[in-house]
């Protein structure tokens, strides 16, 4: 991913698309680019991986940023606070008031979005769930392809649809980055002898802000920010492992000499 | 010359260490007899030299059951039962209190630890016949520490208070409701409400931080006592104490002190590190020590996808679900459990241990592991189609493992057993 980042940053954008769509073996180009040789966009939606890092620091403070821009207007972090994130990400104090803390809010408080959670069950049907765990309750994986495969679906209130979670409350709310997609249903006759509507690809009907592969970034680094929430801890944690682990080798070491010395003795 | 205890009788002291006339010590042993105590039952008391690998997990048992109370004690010092603290208190161990997710982990790894190592210490005892005269009390007690610790697992698995904690006490407790008559007001006692809920939460706390951990001590400290009094079985089924020295010690007996003290320390030391790896690489172990769903706090309106027990209940659970009838799958499901109880008088076989049994015996004993393991794996499979044939399948093996011993432990031709233990010098 931090190659990518990196790839990405050098204006290589078709490289990094060949390369994700390597890696996610999906068909990872705009819809301008999309050629007769190459799979059905999506298609394989259901065996993309995120393969997520969260000791990748710039990837996490990417995640923050967008998080904070996109997600934060209706979901809560409810169980970290801002000055935790800032330590954690390495954000000077000054930059995180500057960048991400909302304006009022101190940085000792809790990551809570303002939007009332009274009007936002009246607004979209449920209150949006608070995101602290999603990464842990889902999965890093549920969450990467929940956020790439909305598509449009006039029946649904919202005008959205998803192939990850069908009926979604949320409305599609990055389309402005991702642009717009209309999912392609063939008819298959299911094990039952019934007829079933199933998902064959995505068809792009406008483009958006970004191209394919930022947008694949964007929402990687995301997740990547929402893992990191789940648990803040985990780099603590591996890292301090690793000691722990050297020592209990180094102590049971021992312990077996000690063992064979006494043990001489028995004949 | 002789200190004498408390009692008047004279102490035996410590291979190696000149009687104290006087100071300290022999003050101390006049008031409380620390010496004796060492001396019969660490230097003095004498185990089979021949323990292999599977000698282990009791001591295992012993330093997990020590790691539960300790961490449980910080635990308990940041936790707040109840229907609105549970899941955010948790959480604010895992995020908020210094080390308080390395106390956590230890802790939820630690039950599952727990059940890895009283398994295999079971599966020992069928191994080498140690639940054999004279040992079925020891067995017996055994089997009340294990009932003891799945009531405490069950009900440490409730209070997180997440969305599996919640269905699964659901369905736990719901199975109390399938006894005849009593059940529906028994459920209701039992939960202390209509639903799982907050008084369900709160008694479940008591009962996992007080009465529960008190009873397993007691239980293993009967362990203990008991295990003492017959002496360890060992790999070859022999009663040591059958052959002593001209100074009346087993011949094939050795000091627990020093030698298994400095074995089990290298156990210990191996059961760390392979510990330590779960706890800080893979403290979920993939969903199977801690569960997905239970990272959504409680929730009555939304029942996860699939309710499952942890890992270490699975097997009942498949039992449970095997059959089409609640009722009857709840009572082979408490079968399963009981039919242990009765293995001391089941096993019919002239020998105790594997070594000297036949092939009928090892296959037994082959396909319950087996059938245990594939329960396991299947108790957390959705309950249709071939699971479901599997399951039976896997059921029917399980009982017949037990129910069956009183015959084919009969006509199992066994191999004459050695005088004396078989040891090879390391």
């Amino acid at each position: 991913m931090r190659t990518d980042a990196r790839r990405r940053r050098r204006g290589a954008a078709l490289t990094a698309a060949l390369l994700l769509a390597a890696l996610a073996g999906a068909g990872a180009s705009s819809a301008k680019e999309e050629s007769a040789e190459q799979p059905k966009e999506g298609a394989d939606w259901q065996s993309w991986h995120v393969n997520n890092d969260a000791a990748d620091l710039a990837s996490v403070q990417r995640g923050a940023r967008n998080f904070v821009s996109h997600c934060l207007g209706c979901h809560s972090l409810k169980y970290e606070r801002w000055s935790r994130l800032g330590a954690d990400l390495n954000i000077p104090p000054t930059l995180l008031q500057q960048a991400l803390l909302p304006p009022g809010d101190k940085a000792t408080e809790y990551i809570q979005t303002s939007m009332p959670a009274a009007d936002a069950a009246d607004w979209f049907g449920k209150t949006p769930p608070d995101l602290s765990l999603m990464a842990r309750a889902r999965g890093p994986d549920y969450l990467y392809q929940m956020l790439k495969t909305f598509y449009v679906d006039p029946t649904r209130q919202t005008g959205a649809n998803n192939l990850r979670l069908p009926t979604i409350a949320m409305p599609d709310v990055l389309s402005p980055l991702a642009g717009l997609k209309r999912a392609v249903f063939r008819d298959e006759i299911n094990a039952a002898g019934a007829h079933e509507q199933v998902f064959d690809h995505f068809e792009q009907l406008a483009p958006g802000s970004m191209s394919a592969a930022e947008y694949d970034g964007f929402v990687r680094d995301t997740v990547n920010f929402l893992d990191y929430v789940s648990e803040p801890t985990q780099t603590a944690r591996r890292a301090l492992g690793v000691w722990v682990v050297l020592f209990l080798l180094a102590f049971t070491w021992l312990a077996w000499l000690v063992k064979r010395e006494y043990w001489k003795d028995v004949h | 010359m002789a200190v004498k205890t408390a009692t008047g009788a004279p102490a035996e002291l410590p291979r190696g260490s000149a009687p104290a006339k006087k100071g300290f010590r022999a003050w101390l042993n006049k008031r409380l007899p620390v010496d004796e105590f060492v001396s019969t039952q660490l230097t003095g008391y004498y185990a089979p030299k021949n323990f292999n690998i599977w000698y282990f997990f009791g001591s295992l048992a012993m330093v997990v059951l020590v790691l539960q109370l300790v961490t449980g004690i910080f635990l308990t010092m940041f936790y707040k039962p109840g229907e609105a603290t549970s899941f955010d208190s948790v959480e604010f161990i895992m995020r908020e209190v210094n080390y308080g997710w390395l106390i956590r982990y230890l802790h939820s790894t630690g039950a599952s630890a727990f059940f890895i190592v009283v398994y295999l210490h079971m599966f020992r005892a069928f191994l080498y016949g140690s639940y054999r005269a004279p040992r079925e009390l020891l067995w017996l007690v055994g089997m009340a520490v294990y009932l003891a610790l799945m009531a405490e697992a069950f009900m440490g698995y409730v209070l997180p208070w997440g969305n599996m904690s919640f269905w699964g006490a659901q369905v736990i407790v719901n199975l109390f409701g399938t006894i005849p008559g009593i059940g529906p007001g028994l459920v209701e006692w039992i939960r202390g409400d209509y639903g799982i809920a907050d008084a369900t939460l709160n008694r479940f706390f008591s009962l996992h931080v007080v009465a529960l951990p008190l009873a397993l001590l007691l239980l293993v400290l009967l362990h203990l006592v008991a295990l003492r009094q017959t002496g360890s079985n060992n790999p070859d089924g022999i009663e040591i104490k059958a052959r002593l020295g001209a100074d009346g010690k087993p011949l094939d007996g050795i000091p627990f002190h020093p030698y298994y003290t400095v074995k089990d320390v290298v156990g210990i030391g191996v059961f760390f590190v392979l510990f330590a790896i779960v706890v800080f690489f893979v403290p979920t172990l993939g969903g199977l020590f801690l569960e997905a769903p239970n990272f959504d706090p409680a929730n009555p309106l939304s029942t996860p996808a699939e309710i499952s027990p942890v890992w270490y209940f699975t097997p009942y659970y498949a039992i449970l679900r095997a059959v089409p009838n609640q009722r009857f799958g709840a009572l082979l499901m408490l079968l399963a459990v009981v039919s242990f109880l009765f293995v001391p008088w089941l096993d019919r076989s002239p020998v105790k241990s594997m070594r000297y049994r036949g092939w009928i015996s090892r296959t037994a004993l082959a396909l319950f592991v087996i059938a245990f393991i594939v329960l396991g794996f299947l108790g957390k499979r959705p309950p249709e189609g071939l699971y479901v044939v599997l399951a039976r399948i896997f059921t029917v093996v399980y009982f017949a493992f037990f129910w069956l011993m009183p015959f084919y432990t009969r006509i199992d031709r066994v191999k004459p057993v050695p005088e004396r233990v078989v040891y090879h010098a390391h």
